[in-house]
């Protein structure tokens, strides 16, 4: 019992991650927070399937078109549109959660609800772990987690874009001094953070249904995982989704199913009494809190 | 040849601007009428709709004191995204106090105004140190948190709400509490935003840090415009549940939160007119677009981006505009 719930509240921290990792390099590195990030996740979980059952496509086809799609989309919606309100907070915030609730509402207009809207699982199988039956897309899914993160990570550190990146999140004009392209690298980050969300859907969706709410609880769960671990850190999104991650899963276990989503509510609040820029918001510290 | 648009001020602008208003019928009706007119249009509207617009024009006043209310938290730097926390408490501590105690509807929508806005306040007060987006991510997670601990905890009528509130003595006097309010709160607070007081919160969203050198505590000044705006949304929320004798989880739908922030956008931010032009332009809309049912929220979020990139002054801007100023083509020396 308690070997199961810690394997399913590792697998549930890693899907956290997964979801928002997203969401957080695209703030991190270009200061735009993407309200329409559980749009373009539910995007490319729809994407996916009309390339599987309209046009017939392969799943690993179909999965990668739509990958590539999501990140079309961010890219084009930075373009036309974020580029113009760039460095305005409030209208960015304004903007893309517009675009959001547009996306997310026309797909429910046009009768995308119900459980044949859904993805198969990779591979139909499940194994005994130290005792716990656990499916293998729930492995696939922490296998990918971790592989996503160590390959941002050495995206991050090790190439020259990566590099680049970081230079705009440490100091934008420093960067822009260097021959850093500031929009170039903002645009790439917002179609880069919209992948990692088309990524994290295909994924994840399989476990469940293709729904429009789905995609406000993932911009929700998103937004709680980073506003714990501090926004922009990618450390602190991890250790977040692990405290959200269990937290939400032990509740589950030995309190009530109901009171999952309460917990991070009460864990946004204490942690921002306690400390207002998240667990690991250091980097920031001064431009976000004052 | 090139030539240039110039925006030059009317003269009746100029002169009007002066004690000389006072002397002559022209300049003072310039001042007045666009005041005024709209004033004695609203209180007629209800004299001359049927029942249904009148409860269009009912919600018209909600959507507008919702979006005054998120105009007056922007103009202090804060962009909320959860207008719905604020009506839902409002909307739920009457009903509480009228399901349970049975307080008359005149009572509790006072309290119920000022006890909600208490709430939502204490809840958004850890928010406050932090600037940027931060409150805009709480204020949009709150509602919708709110409503999954209503349905897990299954308090105060769970999943089904409290039914069979006391409804308001008269339908006029429904009518012209919310027109009367909307209209108390659009010029008041014009007002208050004038005033000194005003100033130090457009202040604190311009530059917080020289607010702070100025030896102002902005955290009180914000904690002050946080209760001042939620309590407005919840006097809109314990009207609506009266109207609707009825409070649930709906209270908390994101329509409450998105529609008045359209309205402000749309309208214009910044003059708490804009968001009230804003209410009125686009709750009819949505009315007469009923049949097109969800369509409507992508309707609004369309128009949110559209507006924001394309005219991000709003209509109520522009119109000032064009009645203050004239414009015409001078040339260019090159």
């Amino acid at each position: 019992m308690l070997l199961g719930t810690i394997v399913y509240a590792f697998v549930n921290s890693m899907i956290l991650a997964l979801m928002a990792i997203g969401f957080n390099l695209t703030f991190g590195i270009s200061g735009v927070a993407n309200f329409a990030y559980g749009a373009l996740y539910i995007f490319s979980a729809y994407a996916t399937w009309m390339g599987l059952n309209l046009v017939g496509m392969p799943y690993p086809v179909a999965a990668a078109v739509s990958i590539l799609l999501t990140m079309l989309a961010g890219a084009l919606m930075y373009r036309f549109i974020l580029l113009r309100v760039r460095g305005q907070a409030l209208s960015e915030v304004i903007a893309t959660f517009g675009i959001g609730l547009a996306i997310l509402e026309i797909f429910r207009y046009l009768g995308f609800v119900g459980f044949e809207y859904n993805l198969p699982v990779f591979i139909d199988d499940s194994i005994v772990l130290a005792g716990v039956f656990i499916d293998v897309q729930r492995l696939l899914i922490v296998i990918i987690g971790s592989v996503v993160i160590l390959g941002l990570w050495w995206f991050t550190h090790h190439t020259r874009l990566g590099l680049a990146f970081r230079g705009i999140a440490q100091d934008e004009r420093t960067a822009l001094t260097l021959g850093i392209d500031s929009d170039r690298i903002a645009l790439l980050s917002v179609s880069l953070g919209a992948g990692l969300a088309a990524l994290a859907a295909t994924v994840i969706i399989p476990l469940g249904s293709i729904a429009p709410s789905e995609g406000y609880d993932v911009l929700i769960k998103s937004l709680a995982v980073c506003i714990i671990g501090g926004l922009g850190s990618t450390g602190g999104t991890i250790v977040a989704s692990f405290v959200i991650g269990f937290a939400e899963r032990f509740t589950d276990t030995y309190i009530s199913s109901h009171w999952t989503m309460i917990v991070s509510l009460a864990a946004i609040l204490v942690v921002l009494t306690l400390k207002p820029s998240g667990l690991f918001g250091k980097q920031k510290e001064l431009e976000e809190r004052i | 040849m090139q030539k240039r648009r110039e925006r030059v001020d009317r003269g009746i602008k100029v002169r009007s601007g002066d004690v000389f208003a006072l002397c002559s019928w022209r300049e003072m009706l310039y001042l007045a009428g666009p005041r005024v007119l709209p004033v004695v249009a609203i209180l007629m509207l209800p004299l001359v709709l049927g029942i249904y617009w009148q409860k269009v024009l009912l919600s018209v006043a909600v959507f507008a004191l919702l979006a005054i209310s998120w105009d007056l938290l922007a103009q202090t730097g804060m962009i909320s995204l959860g207008q719905a926390l604020f009506f839902g408490m409002g909307a739920y501590v009457t009903g509480i106090l009228n399901h349970y105690w049975g307080l008359p509807p005149l009572l509790t929508i006072p309290v119920a105004a000022v006890f909600g806005g208490l709430i939502c306040t204490a809840l958004l007060l850890p928010v406050l140190r932090l600037r940027g987006i931060y409150f805009s991510m709480v204020t949009l997670i709150l509602p919708l948190m709110l409503v999954r601990l209503v349905e897990a905890t299954r308090i105060f009528g769970g999943t089904e709400g409290l039914t069979g509130m006391t409804s308001l003595p008269s339908r006029w006097l429904e009518i012209y509490l919310i027109v009367g309010a909307m209209l108390a709160a659009l010029f008041g607070f014009r007002r208050l935003l004038g005033t000194d007081y005003g100033l130090v919160l457009k202040g604190i969203r311009d530059n917080d840090r020289s607010v702070i050198n100025a030896g102002i505590n902005i955290y009180w000044y914000k904690t002050q415009a946080l209760w001042i705006a939620s309590t407005i949304g919840a006097f809109a929320g314990a009207f609506m549940t009266h109207v609707y004798m009825f409070v649930g989880m709906p209270v908390f739908a994101l329509d409450y939160s998105i529609l008045p922030i359209a309205a402000a956008v749309v309208g214009g931010p910044g003059s708490l007119a804009g968001a009230t032009l804003g209410a009125f332009i686009l709750v009819p809309l949505s009315e007469v677009l009923r049949g097109v049912g969800g369509l409507r929220i992508v309707l609004y979020g369309v128009f949110l981006v559209v507006f924001i990139v394309a005219l991000p002054e709003g209509i109520f801007h522009f119109i000032q505009r064009k009645y203050h100023q004239f414009e015409r083509w001078v040339e260019v020396d090159t």
